[in-house]
């Protein structure tokens, strides 16, 4: 029954079904077809086996199908619309993200801190929450104070700013500089966007 | 190619978030993923189950579908891949893998008589489809999804190689072992 033939010719007969054979060997398995009724049989065989195979397959699912499909769909529109918003104004969301976090660090900085501070090693005085700069004393540069008052007898040779607490007068103290005074959080913010303005535009004048 | 451009349109809407253009992409593939799911599952509501479920990922997927490329390769590509895992998840097969390179062979199917097979004018018959079917269940699942794509959709064997990512010359082999198995399996149809 198994001629020599079979392997070469069979392969032959593959190449042709799956649409990738040469014309050369298209000749080839045309002749052999021709004069042998083993391979003619084969391929007679393997097309019938497609075609059975295909006329099945007019297979339809059933008509709910696509309604069942959309109604499992997701409900994703408003998160799709929060994201095609974002990606449309990326600006306003840089600013947005900017606020958000810049607020929210401040606020936290403002909470956290009810402590006097002032700089160290200034020869600096501080009596209950009263920093003072005594006489004789010249502090070089700016003078920030948090959460107490500041008197001046001596110098400061620079500007002053005092947070949370007041400027105690002293007619001989003698400031070079402005004076702050931050007591409101919303001044406290106006505070921080005037000092991190300055340091941006400090930055790109460099 | 008409269609091809019109479903590019429709996954733009899709993307954008107009849910409503999905249904015309469901519309138009449902038959042959569903066909494809079946032809491998061998199960009328398996195979709608998961072609369902393919639709859904599709489209929860949808930004990660590169518009160049052809939706079909994708989408049956996520149709197969469901349908394989089902089948790998399934009890042990008894008769599916049972008969693997011997196409000849006792097996369940081949033990029914050829001449209790229905007459040929016959072939659109429920029965006759089951038959087939039986057959082509009969064949390893890595074959069926092979032959699923290439005779439901009559896809090139390069496109049957991107779709389940193996080699071309896989493809190429487990086609032509899948047509001699269904030449001996439905030979007395």
């Amino acid at each position: 029954m198994i001629m020599k033939c079979d392997k070469q010719i069979t392969d032959l007969m593959h190449e042709y079904l799956d649409g990738h054979i040469t014309k050369k060997d298209e000749q080839t398995l045309r002749s052999h077809l021709q004069t042998c009724p083993a391979c003619q049989e084969h391929f007679h065989e393997l097309k019938r086996a497609i075609s059975l195979v295909k006329a099945n397959s007019d297979l339809r699912p059933s008509s709910s199908f696509t309604s069942q499909v959309m109604n499992n769909l997701p409900k994703e529109r408003k998160r799709i619309g929060v994201q095609r918003w974002l990606r449309m104004h990326p600006l306003l969301t840089a600013a947005a993200i900017f606020f958000v976090m810049m607020f929210g660090g401040v606020y936290s900085a403002w909470d956290q801190d009810h402590q006097l501070s002032y700089p160290k090693g200034k020869n600096l005085v501080v009596e209950d929450d009263t920093v003072i700069v005594p006489e004789g004393v010249r502090v070089d540069g700016d003078l920030v104070v948090k959460n107490g008052n500041l008197k001046i007898d001596g110098e400061v040779e620079g500007n002053v700013v005092i947070i949370n607490g007041d400027h105690l007068m002293a007619s001989t103290g003698n400031i070079s500089g402005e004076i702050k005074q931050v007591n409101e959080i919303f001044e406290w913010l106006w505070y921080h966007i005037k000092d991190i303005s300055r340091s941006i535009f400090d930055m790109t004048s460099k | 190619m008409m269609m091809e451009t019109k479903i590019k349109e429709y996954i733009k809407l899709v993307k954008k978030g107009d849910q409503a253009a999905f249904e015309e992409i469901v519309l138009f593939y449902q038959s042959k993923v569903f066909a494809i799911c079946f032809r491998m599952i061998g199960n009328r509501h398996e195979a709608e189950d998961i072609a369902q479920e393919a639709f859904i990922r599709a489209y929860v997927n949808i930004h990660s579908f590169d518009n160049k490329r052809k939706f079909s390769t994708w989408l049956y590509r996520i149709a197969t891949n469901l349908t394989i895992d089902r089948i790998r998840k399934k009890k042990p097969d008894f008769y599916l893998d049972a008969q693997v390179q011997g196409t000849e062979g006792l097996d369940l199917y081949a033990q029914i008589p050829a001449d209790q097979a229905l007459p040929e004018e016959e072939v659109e018959s429920i029965e006759i489809q089951s038959y087939i079917q039986q057959e082509i269940m009969n064949l390893p699942a890595k074959y069926r999804s092979v032959i699923a794509l290439r005779f439901v959709d009559e896809l090139s064997l390069i496109e049957i190689s991107e779709i389940l990512e193996i080699p071309v010359g896989t493809v190429k082999t487990r086609i032509h072992r899948g047509r001699e198995a269904l030449r001996k399996r439905l030979r007395h149809v």
